[in-house]
């Protein structure tokens, strides 16, 4: 009897753990609908966004939804490199010096 | 105690009996159901999170294909087009992208000419030609803050110097983590565009239900161009975060399968001992329907247990932890990528299917067997 006494138990509080994980889940969407989603649609309505910025690497990883029609993600989004070339074709060396840097303020 | 519950209490102390295997079965499958589940968890919140911020993006945006790639569009396009009959403002959109070689990162640079304040920016827009506003990502990777400088070498290989006058809040980061704001005259200057091109053209469209008509209209008149609609962009991430598309799918399918060899392995046939003790319980009385009562018990103990743990645990790791495991398979080789801080978007249709394709394989891997023993004599399953 102790065992299953102990399973049960087990049982309830996981049940009850999840179920207040998602309750409480529930209640932060609702505050991210109320506040931050529309701050977010008001800045990608006044900036004129089109995508998220998730993947900076490329220009159609940055942009899939404005990407040249002949790159990869254009067949459709999400599909893998579909040009064998890319799986032999190695990243280059590039050369030069960074492009991009910060002056602190009060430093010459 | 009912008959039911004394079968169960001889189910787990079976269980207890076997404890090491039992827990090396509840460990793998505790950590099959935490990868699905998260990776359901992870795309259902991506996929919510795209779906509600970009509902705010142009109802239309016009490109030119030149060469068959994407080229500056001409800004008398933008009055031809706003001619048309159910069209509003088309505004011409200036940005450009800058790729640090150090970081090998590319940055958005995108032209502002609207004063008023955009919500979620500490600071304020640029509104000199030497100021700039940065997405959260630049300033974190970098450390820097409002006042300090931004050094950008032109078009032109001058070295320009801009005050930073703004900065996004981590709330937006999904937008703006690697953006970059100048005044639209000053990213003209900075990019040599001339004044009478812009990067494309956004166009409001009154009713939604005519931009596909307008769409085709835009086409027809100027068939050197590319319209995007509103719906295309929310399907591309709609698509994007589909648990069938690309990676996911990769590790989607690599646990499904996992899943599947330790059902299989169940399902092929059960131990000598179990056997045996299969033999003895028939032999000291036990009906059929007890002893696939007592195995049905074992095998709901097993699969409950697991799957209650693991969709804990996957949901622990994408909304606690910022997905620090899977985080990294999404971020690919992205370098300034946003720090994970996803709504919870729970589908209770997806946590009932992931039970359902999860508990109820497992318990009648784990019944078919037993039963097929069950109904065999007694003497023979003993010696067998």
């Amino acid at each position: 009897m102790q065992r299953s006494l102990a399973f049960g138990a087990y049982l309830l509080f996981s049940s009850l753990l999840l179920a207040l994980l998602l309750y409480s889940g529930r209640q932060q969407a609702d505050t991210v609908a109320e506040h931050y989603f529309p701050a977010n649609r008001q800045l990608v309505k006044q900036l004129g966004l089109t995508d998220l910025s998730i993947w900076s690497e490329a220009r159609y990883t940055r942009h899939p939804s404005q990407a040249d029609l002949f790159t990869a993600f254009q067949d459709y989004p999400g599909a893998f490199d579909h040009f064998p070339a890319g799986s032999i074709i190695g990243p280059g060396c590039l050369q030069g010096s960074p492009s991009l840097s910060f002056q602190k303020r009060g430093q010459p | 105690m009912s008959a039911r519950l004394k079968i169960l209490e001889h189910a787990l102390a079976s269980m207890a009996r076997r404890k090491q295997k039992n827990f090396a079965i509840i460990a793998v499958y505790t950590l099959t159901v935490a990868t699905l589940a998260s990776i359901l968890f992870l795309t259902q919140a991506l996929r919510n999170e795209a779906a509600n911020v970009l509902l705010g993006a142009p109802d239309l945006v016009v490109q030119r294909l030149l060469a068959g790639h994407h080229d500056l569009i001409p800004k008398q396009y933008a009055e031809q087009i706003a001619k048309l009959p159910g069209v509003g403002k088309v505004t011409p959109r200036v940005w450009g992208y800058y790729y640090d070689s150090l970081k090998k990162v590319n940055f958005t640079l995108l032209g502002v000419n609207d004063a008023s304040e955009p919500p979620l920016l500490a600071g304020h827009l640029p509104t000199s030609g030497r100021q700039c506003a940065l997405g959260r990502g630049i300033a974190d990777t970098y450390g820097v803050e409002i006042g300090d400088s931004l050094v950008l070498v032109d078009s032109k290989n001058r070295t320009l110097l801009y005050e930073i006058t703004g900065l996004f809040s981590h709330q937006s980061s999904l937008l703006t983590n690697d953006l970059i704001l100048l005044p639209e005259a000053e990213l003209r200057r900075f990019f040599a565009l001339p004044d009478s091109q812009a990067s494309d053209l956004a166009v409001q469209v009154y009713n939604e239900q005519e931009v596909s008509t307008l769409a085709k209209k835009i086409k027809h008149q100027l068939p050197d161009t590319r319209p995007i609609g509103k719906m295309e962009i929310l399907h591309t991430y709609d698509t994007v975060f589909n648990w069938r598309s690309g990676i996911m799918l990769t590790i989607f399918s690599s646990a499904l399968i996992a899943f599947c060899i330790l059902a299989w392995d169940k399902a092929t046939g059960i131990s000598a001992e179990e056997k045996r003790e299969i033999g003895i319980l028939k032999a000291i009385g036990w009906e059929t329907s007890d002893v696939l009562l007592l195995k049905f018990w074992e095998g709901l103990a097993v699969s409950l247990s697991s799957f209650l743990l693991g969709t804990i645990i996957a949901y622990l790791h994408i909304f606690f932890f910022g997905a620090g495991v899977l985080g990294p398979v999404i971020q690919g080789w992205s370098v300034l990528f946003p720090k994970f801080d996803l709504t919870p978007a729970i589908d209770l249709y997806q946590i009932f299917a992931l039970a359902g394709l999860t508990i109820i394989p497992y318990i009648a891997c784990t019944v078919i067997p037993s039963w097929k023993n069950a109904v065999t004599d007694p003497d023979s399953v003993m010696r067998s």
